[in-house]
C-alpha cells in the first residue's frame, strides 16, 4: 500500500450562513491512515468542514475528492466514509446489537456474516455482553462505544469523529483517547476528528490542522505545531504560553522584553518588528542572579500538581509565566535563562490597522462601513478611493457600545507581558488594537479614533 | 372546615358537569318513552337496541356505519398529512416555522360554525356535489392540525443527528424515514390518530353544512333529527350511554401511554 497517498482532498472550500464567513477557502490533504484533527475554538467552522465531508452540508465552493473521485455532490448515504456524532445519536428504538448491524442489513449483508461482524465490533470496543440491552439504560461511555462500533462496522476508508468525547468525564475522556488512538493503530483506516481540546489533539494526531474563524492557521504534527507555532493565535491556543512583542537585530540575535538574546531564526532581516514565543517550561528560573540572562521578582507562585505555576515581572517591568519543579517564595529576586533553541520567532502578522477608504469630504473619510473625522487632507482629493493606516494603540476603546463611531465584539485577547492586544469584529471585518485595559472576550464595545490618528494615504494601486 | 368547603366545590363541579350524561345513563335502563319517567329498572331499551327491535333502525344503523367509517377515513388521512406537515415544520426556520405553526392552531381555535359554514361555501362555489366526499374532507381539514400538534414535540424531543446518522450508514432518505424518523414518532402519530377519531366522530356543526341533500346522516345528525321530530328515540338513550363509555376507555388508554411515556423519559 502506497502510504503517502492522499485519501482526502479538500480544495478551496468555502461556506457563508447569511453574509457570516464560516469556511474561507480552506484547502487540506489527507493521507491515508491518518489520524487528522480539526482543531479551534467553538464557532470556528470546524464542525461545519466535518458535516460538508459527511454530506450533510454543502459548500458554496470548492471541491472534496474521496480516493480522486470528485465527491462534492454526492449525497452522505453513497459516501465511503461514517460519523460518530457528538451526541452519539443512536437509534433509541433499537437495542445495542441492532443499532450497530444497521448498516449492514441496509447493505443487505448475508445474516452470519452481521453477526459475526457485529460480534467483533463489540468485542473491540468492549461491550460483548451488552449486545442485548436498550441504548437508554448504557452510560454516556458505552453509549459512545456503540457509536463508534456502529460506524466502524461497515469497515469505512475514513471515519469522522465529532468532539466525541466531549460529553464524558474527564477520566473517562482519558481512557477513551488512548482506546481510540489503539483502534486507529489496529484499523489502519484514516480518522478524521474535530475538537476544540489542544490536549486531546495533541494526544490523539498525526497531523493537527488549526482553525481559526474560519481560516487554517496552521497544519503540522502535533511537535510541531507546539514547538514552532507560526503565529501568535496558535502560540496562544496551544499550550501556555508568553507572547511578546520583539526586534530581529539581526540573524540569531533578538531582543524582547527590553534585553537582547540569541536564537537560532534567521532570514527575517535586520532591525523587523516580530512575536516571539516563549512556553513556561522552557524559561529557567534559579535564585542567584549572576550569569542570568536577565532578573525578575516573583509575584506569584502556585502548586498545579506536577509543576508550579508562577507569574514574575521582569527588571524591565513585562510579566511572564514560568513553570517549574521546585516553588520560589514570593517577592524573592531571581534570575532566568532563555535558551535559543526555546525561543520561536514568528513573523507579525501586522504592525498597524490598515483599511481600505474612501475620502468623502475633504475632512471626512469612510472605511469600516463608517464615516470617520480626520484631519484636513491635502493632496488628496473628494471621492478617492485611500488607504487608511491606524496605530494599534491609538484606537479608544468605550464601555458602551452606541457612544463609539462604530460598534465591535472582542473576538481575540492576547497578553504581550506588559499590555493586551485585542481583536475587535466590527462588521465582519477586524481592527486590532493595543491596551492595558482588561477587556473580556466577547464584550461589546465602542470604538472611537482621534481625528489626528488616522493616517490616509494614496491607494498603492 | 376551608378543606371541607374545598371538597364540596369540586364535588359540585363534578356533579354540574357530569349529571346530564349520569341522567342519561340512569334513564337508559328503564322503558318509559318519555324522558325522566322512571317506570322501573329494565335493560328492555339496551336488547332493542341490539335486536333492531326499534323505530328506524336502519336508518340508526346506517349512520353508525358512516360515523365509523368517515372517522376511521378522516383519521387515516390526517394522520398522513400531519405526520408529513409536522416533518416540513420542524425543519424550516425561525419567523417561517413560527408563522405556520400559528396558522396551523387556527382551525382548531376557529368555532366549528365557521369551518362548517365556509366548507360548505367553498364546495358550492367549486361545484363539489356535497356528500360523503365532502364530509370527509372537510373532516380531515379539521383533524389534521390535531395530528401536526401531537407529532411535533416527537420531532423537537429527537437528537437532530439521528436522522442523520441514517443517511451516514447508508440509509437512502427513504429508507431513514421509514426505519428510523417513523418508528420514533409512532407514538405522536398514534395519539394524533385517536385524537382525530374522537373529534370526527364527535363532530355536528361541520358535518351538518358539508353532508349536503342526499340524507347523508352520521350518529349526531341522525340524532338531531331524531329529537327535533318529536322526542327523543327512547333507545338512543342506551346508544349515548355506550358511546360516552367508550370514549372514557379512549381517553383513559390516551392518558396511560402518556404517563408510560412519562415514566420512561424519567428513567
Amino acid at each position: 500500500m502506497n502510504n503517502n497517498e492522499n485519501i482526502i482532498e479538500i480544495r478551496n472550500v468555502s461556506k457563508k450562513f447569511g453574509d457570516k464567513c464560516i469556511l474561507n477557502n480552506v484547502s487540506i490533504s489527507v493521507k491515508k491512515g491518518e489520524f487528522l484533527t480539526l482543531l479551534g475554538p467553538s464557532g470556528c467552522g470546524k464542525t461545519t468542514l466535518l458535516r460538508i465531508l459527511a454530506g450533510f452540508g454543502t459548500a458554496d465552493s470548492g471541491e472534496i475528492l474521496i480516493n480522486g473521485k470528485d465527491i462534492t455532490n454526492v449525497p452522505p448515504h453513497e459516501r465511503p466514509v461514517n460519523t460518530v456524532f457528538q451526541r452519539y445519536a443512536l437509534f433509541p428504538h433499537l437495542d445495542v446489537y441492532e443499532n450497530i448491524a444497521f448498516g449492514l442489513k441496509l447493505q443487505k449483508v448475508p445474516v452470519d456474516e452481521i453477526d459475526r461482524r457485529v460480534r467483533k465490533v463489540l468485542k473491540m470496543v468492549s461491550m460483548t455482553d451488552y449486545e442485548d440491552r436498550d441504548v437508554d439504560s448504557l452510560s454516556g461511555g458505552q453509549q459512545q462505544r456503540v457509536a463508534i462500533a456502529r460506524a466502524i462496522v461497515n469497515q469505512p476508508q475514513v471515519l469522522l469523529l465529532d468532539e466525541p468525547l466531549s460529553a464524558l468525564d474527564l477520566k473517562m475522556r482519558k481512557d477513551m483517547q488512548i482506546e481510540l488512538k489503539e483502534m486507529h493503530k489496529k484499523l489502519g483506516i484514516t480518522f478524521i476528528y474535530v475538537t476544540h481540546d489542544q490536549e486531546e489533539a495533541l494526544t490523539l494526531s498525526d497531523t493537527i490542522v488549526v482553525i481559526d474563524d474560519g481560516d487554517i492557521k496552521q497544519i503540522g504534527t502535533p511537535t510541531d505545531i507546539y514547538n514552532e507555532p507560526q503565529n501568535s493565535f496558535v502560540a496562544d491556543f496551544i499550550g501556555e504560553s508568553n507572547i511578546l512583542n520583539g526586534r530581529m537585530i539581526k540573524d540569531r540575535h533578538v531582543e524582547f522584553v527590553g534585553h537582547e538574546f540569541e536564537c537560532i531564526d534567521e532570514g527575517f532581516g535586520e532591525n523587523t518588528a516580530v512575536d516571539v514565543v516563549v512556553r513556561p517550561e522552557d524559561i529557567y528560573i534559579m535564585n542567584k542572579t549572576e550569569g542570568a540572562h536577565l532578573t525578575a521578582k516573583v509575584k506569584s507562585c502556585t502548586f498545579k500538581g506536577v509543576h508550579y505555576e508562577m507569574f514574575v515581572d521582569t527588571d524591565k517591568g513585562y510579566e511572564l509565566m514560568i513553570q517549574d519543579y521546585n516553588a520560589f517564595e514570593p517577592e524573592s529576586e531571581v534570575g532566568l535563562i532563555i535558551r535559543p533553541a526555546d525561543i520561536q520567532v514568528m513573523h507579525k502578522e501586522r504592525l498597524c490597522n490598515t483599511f481600505e477608504g474612501e475620502l468623502i469630504a475633504e475632512d471626512k473619510v469612510e472605511f469600516l462601513d463608517a464615516e470617520w473625522e480626520c484631519l484636513p487632507q491635502q493632496g488628496l482629493s473628494v471621492g478617492e478611493k485611500v488607504k487608511v493606516e491606524v496605530d494599534f494603540s491609538k484606537v479608544d476603546l468605550i464601555d458602551h457600545p452606541e457612544d463609539g463611531n462604530i460598534e465591535g465584539e472582542v473576538a481575540f485577547l492576547l497578553y504581550k507581558g506588559d499590555h493586551y492586544h485585542l481583536s475587535i469584529k466590527t462588521h465582519g471585518s477586524y481592527i486590532w488594537i493595543d491596551t492595558n485595559d482588561i477587556w473580556d472576550k466577547g464584550d461589546l464595545v465602542g470604538i472611537n479614533i482621534a481625528p489626528k490618528d488616522i493616517k490616509i494615504s494614496k491607494c498603492d494601486d | 372546615m376551608k378543606r371541607f368547603f374545598a371538597q364540596c366545590y369540586i364535588w359540585l363541579l363534578l356533579i354540574v358537569l357530569y349529571a346530564p350524561i349520569v341522567f342519561i345513563a340512569v334513564f337508559s335502563f328503564t322503558e318509559s318513552k318519555v324522558l325522566g319517567n322512571w317506570t322501573g329498572f329494565s335493560t328492555k331499551l339496551y336488547s332493542n337496541l341490539f335486536t333492531g327491535n326499534m323505530q328506524g333502525t336502519g336508518s340508526l344503523m346506517m349512520a353508525i356505519q358512516n360515523t365509523i367509517l368517515i372517522a376511521l377515513i378522516a383519521a387515516t388521512v390526517s394522520t398522513i398529512l400531519g405526520t408529513i406537515a409536522a416533518i416540513g415544520i420542524h425543519n424550516m426556520k425561525g419567523r417561517t416555522k413560527q408563522t405556520i405553526t400559528f396558522l396551523n392552531n387556527i382551525p382548531m381555535l376557529n368555532p366549528d360554525i365557521i369551518t362548517g359554514v365556509s366548507l360548505f361555501l367553498l364546495f358550492v362555489f367549486l361545484h363539489i356535489s356535497q356528500g360523503y366526499l365532502t364530509v370527509i374532507l372537510a373532516h380531515i381539514t379539521f383533524c389534521t392540525p390535531y395530528v401536526v400538534l401531537s407529532v411535533l414535540p416527537k420531532l423537537t424531543q429527537m437528537n437532530p443527528n439521528i436522522y442523520e446518522a441514517a443517511l451516514d450508514l447508508g440509509a437512502t432518505p427513504f429508507q431513514a424515514l421509514r426505519k428510523v424518523l417513523l418508528p420514533l414518532l409512532k407514538p405522536g402519530m398514534i395519539s394524533g390518530f385517536i385524537l382525530a377519531f374522537t373529534m370526527s366522530l364527535d363532530d355536528f356543526a361541520v358535518t351538518f353544512f358539508t353532508r349536503g341533500t342526499i340524507g347523508l346522516d352520521t350518529l349526531s345528525t341522525y340524532i338531531y333529527t331524531d329529537a327535533r321530530k318529536g322526542g327523543l328515540t327512547p333507545e338512543l338513550r342506551p346508544m349515548i350511554t355506550i358511546m360516552f363509555l367508550g370514549i372514557l376507555i379512549l381517553l383513559i388508554i390516551i392518558n396511560l401511554r402518556k404517563a408510560r411515556a412519562a415514566r420512561n423519559a424519567v428513567q
